[in-house]
């Protein structure tokens, strides 16, 4: 049997008592692209800190390739949430190069092989016309492709994109995950790509990994998304709709809405 | 102004200030901590009075104090923010507090005005071995964890998932803020701090280079800020903290003119 990529088993993580994810399982196949979908507060964020090993579980676990890794050795490239970006005015190829090796003490001297590193990786991505910008003076999505350059940094076999789509005009949208599609099949990486919204990753995702209210159901977009199974996993009614070739998620309404897509209140 | 021993103490002072002030501003600023030059040597202030109350020498009240409370401000860093009030109020306590021991000291005026607005000239020559000491200590400590401290400071999630510990670097980087604000107190005063840690770090960034070219930068800025402070205190007899604070003043503006006229 192939090693999963990453494997969860009985995974359950909670802050304060409250429980975010509720014995989870899931094995990831490796090479696949998959989506992770839910709504705000679904979990897409605290599954990749788990992952990463930032968050440690209430119960279960978690393997990456099968094993447990020291923190910061896993061959994982991480791209977080957008946050807010401080040293706006360094350049984005400082930007990305910080991350090289960064967790190395030392003085932050980049060595001939280190740069064409720094370079390969803004190239994969297309920035390289922005390494000279200071960051501040980036757009939200431009910022978001040297946060993915830096992921790309190290050589990972694995990458968790946090909602890389999140401060895209919907033509981007497509066109981002286009690329990260692509270079992943070219480099046989395993693709964790969390997103409130499912439309633009048609057609490029292999999986699904659907959360809600702390449970978690894998598998191909016809499996998952559809209305039996989304109402189970919800354990309430839950409605899948598909016009104009995309797909909705419509909940009943009051606290649980969720908003699998950006239209599922309107459709009310 | 070479052939008096106290000018030429204050020039490598100055210079030993300079040289850690500058790398440690620049990262002070790119965190977005400049604040907290200014509240550790608000503290370090209250440490120096009751250090000379105590019959002890300013500098080590300043320097333990300044670093405690660094090292306490990296440990409860999550409890800081949003405390606006809370922060002042403590600052304010310290001053006060300072202001009570200097009370008790019998010739306090000249005291207080040396640690609110620095007596470079006073410096005593045997004073710069150990202000030598400490000044390669700190670029030494700084240098080895630069590369980590950058990652950090630029990409927190990441580094953090990369088994950078945070915490651990913030506290160190505290440690060393402290001790660079009671090196540079003794140049400008405790009032003065920022003007010489902060001023020539930011104008550095504003001009745009990279990490390292950026402290050598900041270093070369806060150098050219004290020594031109000395030099124009010196011509006109005016105490060095106002030119220093003239000078920074100057610096900065000067690097956002460029800026501005690069278009960036
Ligand atoms: N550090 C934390 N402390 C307390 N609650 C948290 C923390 N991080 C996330 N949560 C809560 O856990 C839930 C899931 O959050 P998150 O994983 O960020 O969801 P998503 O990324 O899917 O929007 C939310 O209700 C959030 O408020
Ligand atoms: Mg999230």
């Amino acid at each position: 049997m192939i090693t999963p990529a990453i494997e969860a088993g009985q995974l359950t993580v909670s802050y304060g008592g409250r429980r975010v994810l509720d014995h989870v399982s899931f094995a990831i196949p490796p090479g696949s692209f998959v989506a992770v979908l839910g709504g705000n507060g679904a979990g897409k964020t605290s599954l990749f800190r788990t992952i990463l090993g930032l968050n440690t579980p209430e119960q279960g676990h978690v393997l990456v390739e099968g094993q447990r890794f020291g923190k910061g050795r896993m061959p994982v490239g991480y791209m977080p949430q957008m946050r807010r970006m401080v040293a706006g005015q360094l350049s984005g190829w400082h930007m990305v190069a910080a991350a090289l090796r960064g967790r190395v003490w030392g003085v932050p001297w980049y060595s001939a092989a280190e740069r064409a590193e720094v370079n390969a990786a803004l190239n994969a991505v297309d920035a390289w016309e922005l390494a000279a910008r200071p960051v501040m003076s980036l757009s939200g999505g431009e910022r978001q492709r040297l946060l993915l350059a830096q992921a790309l940094l190290d050589h990972p076999r694995i990458l968790l994109l946090d909602e890389p789509l999140a401060s895209l005009d919907p033509a981007r949208m497509r066109e981002t995950t286009r690329r990260i599609h692509d270079l992943a099949r070219e480099r046989g990486l395993t693709v964790l790509f969390s997103t409130h919204d499912i439309n633009p990753l048609m057609g490029f995702m292999d999986h699904v990994l659907y959360l809600a209210h702390g449970k978690a159901l894998l598998g191909n977009v016809d499996e998952v998304m559809t209305t039996p199974a989304l109402t189970a996993l919800y354990g309430a009614p839950v409605e899948v709709v598909r016009a104009d070739g995309r797909l909705f998620v419509v909940a009943d309404g009051g606290a649980d809405t969720l908003h699998c897509c950006d239209c599922a209140e309107h459709t009310r | 102004m070479f052939a008096y021993e106290f000018m030429c103490t204050a020039f490598v002072a100055a210079f030993l200030a300079a040289l850690v002030c500058g790398p440690v501003g620049w990262f002070l600023v790119l965190r977005g901590q400049s604040f907290a030059s200014h509240a550790l040597s608000h503290v370090g202030f209250a440490g120096a009075a009751a250090a000379l109350l105590w019959g002890e020498p300013a500098f080590l009240g300043f320097g333990l104090s300044a670093v405690l409370s660094g090292m306490g401000m990296g440990v409860a860093s999550d409890r800081f923010v949003g405390r606006d009030v809370m922060i002042g109020l403590v600052l304010s306590l310290a001053m006060g507090t300072g202001a009570l021991c200097l009370h008790f000291l019998t010739h306090s005026a000249g005291a207080a005005t040396a640690l609110l607005f620095g007596d470079i000239l006073g410096i005593a020559p045997s004073s710069l071995y150990w202000l030598g000491a400490l000044a390669i200590g700190c670029v030494m400590g700084l240098a080895v964890m630069s590369r980590p401290l950058l990652f950090a400071s630029l990409q927190p999630e990441v580094a953090e998932a990369k088994g950078v510990n945070l915490r651990l670097l913030d506290v160190l980087f505290l440690a060393l803020v402290g001790i660079a604000s009671a090196m540079c107190s003794q140049i400008t005063g405790v009032l003065l701090v920022f003007t010489l840690m902060v001023a020539p770090a930011a104008a550095s960034l504003r001009l745009g280079f990279g990490p390292m070219q950026g402290m050598a930068a900041a270093f070369a800025l806060a150098l050219f800020e004290a020594w031109g402070g000395l030099c124009l205190s010196w011509l006109t007899d005016c105490p060095a903290s106002f030119w220093i604070a003239l000078l920074g003043s100057v610096v900065f503006a000067a690097a956002n003119g460029i800026a501005h006229l690069r278009g960036r």
